[in-house]
């Protein structure tokens, strides 16, 4: 074989993130031999930068008395504007108090009960109980009936992903970072594994698999403002689509987070809206109210996040030296003893990247990418549809806990508890499943990718730049497939996309591509991203609805009658858009209705 | 217009037979809030498409980006090049092995480390999932998480001189990863156990005192006092040892 180290395992994790780990960890407690890739140590991971918390009904602190997985499901129905698989989200409700729990016990130091009596910053005195004194506390998110975020501090992300990595140093899981999935072994199928290069040494291995499992996380930079790691450029979604029968779902269904802070993008999180932060406008007035007069700033992030440009719009918009338009985050009001504990890393941020103390200046914000609901789509058991022996977890899958639109704290809990469940899942199916390659199958992949390496090194394909296409693809998201579309901008969007595609499929390098060379890596990457891209754009277009995060002005409304259904976007080969497909989505317990919060409950205009 | 700024860059790429190591001059202007991070995009972008570094989250987060910027140890994402002299140098942080130009293998170095002082808990406790968690004062799980904040960027061990003149020392990272452990009490080690893992030469010990780690810390973690803790829990534990003529291995 020409690659030039080849691995074989029972099961191959492409991702080292959260749900990567965590299901690499119930896979190795079942004896079988696993193996991770990942394109940076795991502690570097963009679920490292998850700030505000993770979902679960435990119901401890004052303000989540009461709650109970039910109310988590409805909640997170509500939230998805019933675009979830409803079957996934009743499991998740359920088992994410046993994450919690079992991550306590791994070693994550969970913000506890105080008791108390206490006054919140808008007024209302509550008493957290003498009786659950030392469990585990939560703050308040959005679309929630319950304050049920579990936190530590606003490192949540941190914590849970060094306590995991813990586990998986004492299992002794062997991680190869600085490792990048390039393409699927696969005979149409059944998946075999995966052709991987080194990003040490520019070589290529070959990692062969009883069971391969997508855990890449998002594709937020597809996007030019994203809040995501620059990592996040979906390739894991890239390779999957590239098979030909592994579909995406949902491409179309992106989340923007109401407040990323101009001019670097970077998070400021739901917590701090949770725990009392206002929104303000030019005139420091507190506009949320005026729209979600119930929920205010804690709506849904879709419908804070197209409130704020629609206040804007409406010429109420910050002109500063941060962004030309833009709106203002308060938590003043916290106190300084606050923000500087529980808000702390906002704080850091806010002062390093633009210089501003939270506890006494305003933050600006806009809303930014965050999130990608859609994925590679699997049954609820996390088998990926179209090839036996694929899986896929995490914000790189569409297992469909979200629907069209996530709740914060949502994704965390997502990452842990599905890798749980689904890692059970892979572990079954790989102890019941026999190892056999057809060497000159994996010999045709690897050479696939020598070729293709070899022609943009030596130019062969073209003379395009990446970055040029790269940066232009971006910006193109940002015009068409933003938070507001319409027909007309998508159409012009999905055909320069079209356009991008053609050339990135001319890209020649300029420097020798020898090595750990970062041209290369990009230049492998780009056509796969614009794929990617014109599976959101496209699915966009054809979507002639308004559900949670996809928001059309020309068809404004949602339409149960008519898109009750998750698109599915194949990419055949040869092709320069997707094939799109359509499945039903079953309410099997919640049938659609009003969220209590947004548009179709406020008016269009608001209350105002 | 802004200044012009050069920034003179450590260049090595060892995956090259032949190359050799060398300082090479970039210039670009600079922007108003320009961050190192923005600076070496844009030279990879519109100037050498091979210049190899590493970012990952560019917020001063995930602690992929560290590297000698004017000779200090630092995080270029939240580095601002106003802070610095029109004229800079880049380098990558030593004691890591060097994979090419400023990007260095931190991987390697922390899941060795991570093995090393067994940074986990250990209970003989078993998981119930019916059971509700262990009640635990909030005091104690915000103290556990100061010293868990480390993002291990390792600008702590490049800047520590026990660290980069013997390849086996934890350095203020390693101090600070076991001195999480011990205030866990989750954690059922005894500190004769501790002992075995950091009560020598290569951890505890080691430490000549130039607190450079402290100093320059990004995540200002007081690196010192965890160093300070963890040596008196192992003098301690130490002296006890000693007392019942007990052998330390």
């Amino acid at each position: 074989m020409s690659a030039k180290h080849t691995h074989i395992c029972d099961v191959l994790v492409i991702g080292a993130g959260l749900a990567a780990e965590r299901s690499a960890i119930e896979c190795a407690q079942a004896g079988l031999n696993v193996i991770i890739l990942s394109l940076v140590p795991p502690r570097r991971s963009h679920s490292t930068a998850a700030q505000g918390g993770m979902q679960a009904s435990l119901g401890n602190c004052a303000m989540g008395l009461g709650d109970n997985p039910q109310i988590h499901f409805e909640d997170t129905v509500k939230g998805s504007d019933w675009g979830c698989d409803q079957e996934v989200a009743k499991m998740f409700c359920e088992t994410v108090p046993i994450m919690i729990r079992q991550l306590d016990y791994w070693g994550v130091p969970w913000n506890r009960v105080v008791a108390g009596k206490k006054k919140l910053p808008d007024g209302r005195e509550i008493e957290d109980l003498k009786e659950k004194e030392g469990l585990i506390t939560a703050r308040d998110f959005g679309g929630v009936a319950k304050w049920r975020c579990c936190y530590t501090s606003d490192g949540t992300g941190h914590t849970v992903q060094f306590v995991v990595d813990t586990v998986v140093c004492k299992l002794g899981i062997p991680v190869h970072d600085r490792m990048e999935a390039i393409a699927l072994i696969h005979d149409g199928e059944t998946c075999y594994g995966a052709v991987a290069r080194c990003l040490r040494t520019g070589d290529l291995n070959v990692y062969l698999a009883k069971s391969t499992i997508i855990a890449t996380g998002g594709a937020g930079r597809i996007y030019a403002a994203s809040t995501n790691a620059v990592i996040n450029e979906g390739t894991g979604l890239a390779i999957a689509l590239d098979t030909g029968v592994v579909p995406l779902g949902n491409m179309e269904a992106i989340q923007f987070h109401p407040t990323g802070m101009p001019p670097t993008f970077i998070l400021m999180t739901e917590g701090a809206r949770g725990d009392g932060g206002y929104l303000l406008d030019k005139n420091l007035h507190r506009f949320m109210p005026d729209y979600e007069p119930k929920k205010k700033e804690l709506a849904s992030r879709d419908v804070v996040s197209r409130r704020m440009i629609q206040h804007i719009r409406a010429g109420y918009g910050v002109s500063s030296k941060y962004a030309p338009q833009h709106l203002w985050l308060d938590i003043r009001h916290l106190g300084r003893k606050w923000v500087w504990t529980n808000l702390r890393e906002i704080a850091n941020i806010a002062m390093n990247f633009n210089g501003l103390d939270p506890a006494k200046d305003l933050i600006p914000v806009i809303p930014t990418q965050h999130y990608t609901m859609g994925g590679v789509r699997t049954n609820k058991d996390g088998y990926a549809y179209g090839l036996k022996g694929l899986f896929a977890i995490g914000e790189a899958a569409c297992w469909d806990l979200h629907g069209f639109n996530r709740l914060g704290g949502n994704s965390l809990a997502e990452t842990v508890t599905a890798g749980f469940l689904v890692g059970m899942q892979v572990a079954k199916y790989t102890l019941g499943a026999t190892q056999k390659f057809d060497y000159k199958l994996v010999e045709d992949f690897v050479k696939k990718e020598e070729e293709r390496i070899k022609n943009l090194i030596s130019g062969k394909y073209g003379k395009e730049n990446v970055f040029e296409i790269k940066s232009a693809m971006q910006q193109v998201m940002m015009d068409h497939v933003h938070i507001f579309r319409t027909g007309p901008s998508l159409e012009q969007g999905v055909a320069k996309l079209q356009e991008l595609y053609r050339r990135s499929l001319k890209i020649g390098l300029r420097s020798s591509g020898k090595g750990a060379n970062p041209e290369l890596a990009a230049a492998i990457r780009m056509p796969g991203m614009l794929r990617v891209a014109l599976c959101v754009a496209y699915g966009a277009l054809m979507r002639t609805e308004s559900r949670g995060s996809h928001f059309r002005e020309d068809y404004p409304k949602r339409d149960d009658a008519n898109w009750l259904k998750r698109t599915l976007a194949y990419w055949k080969e040869g092709a320069d858009l997707p094939t799109l497909d359509y499945e039903p989505v079953a309410c099997p317990y919640m049938p659609p209705g009003d969220r209590g919060y947004g548009e179709a409950t406020a008016g269009a205009k608001g209350s105002k | 217009m802004g200044r012009q700024l050069t920034l003179s860059i450590f260049r090595y790429n060892p995956n090259i037979p032949g190359d050799q190591p060398r300082m090479q001059d970039y210039k670009l202007e600079e922007h108003e809030g320009m961050t190192l991070f923005v600076a070496l995009n844009k030279i990879r972008e519109e100037q050498d498409p091979s210049l190899m570094f590493d970012f990952v989250c560019r917020a001063a987060i995930c602690g992929s980006c560290a590297m000698m910027i004017n000779g200090r140890p630092r995080l270029a994402c939240k580095t601002m090049t106003r802070t610095l002299p029109s004229r800079f140098t880049v380098m990558p942080l030593p004691v890591f092995k060097l994979i090419g130009d400023l990007s260095v293998d931190t991987g390697t170095w922390f899941r060795n480390l991570q093995i090393r002082t067994e940074a986990w808990i250990h209970t003989n406790k078993k998981f119930d999932p019916n059971e509700l968690e262990v009640r635990m004062d909030n005091k104690v799980a915000e103290a556990i998480y100061e010293p868990e904040r480390c993002i291990e960027c390792g600008c702590c061990v490049a800047a520590c001189v026990t660290a980069n003149i013997r390849e086996d020392f934890l350095g203020a990272t390693g101090i600070n990863r076991v001195a999480r452990f011990m205030l866990d009490p989750r954690d059922e080690r005894s500190d004769a156990e501790y002992f075995e893992v950091v009560g020598n030469e290569d951890g505890a010990f080691g430490c000549v005192g130039i607190m450079a780690c402290a100093d320059i810390c990004p995540m200002e973690i007081p690196l010192q006092q965890n160093l300070a803790y963890v040596r008196r829990k192992m003098a301690k534990a130490g002296l006890k040892l000693d007392l019942k003529g007990f052998k330390v291995s």
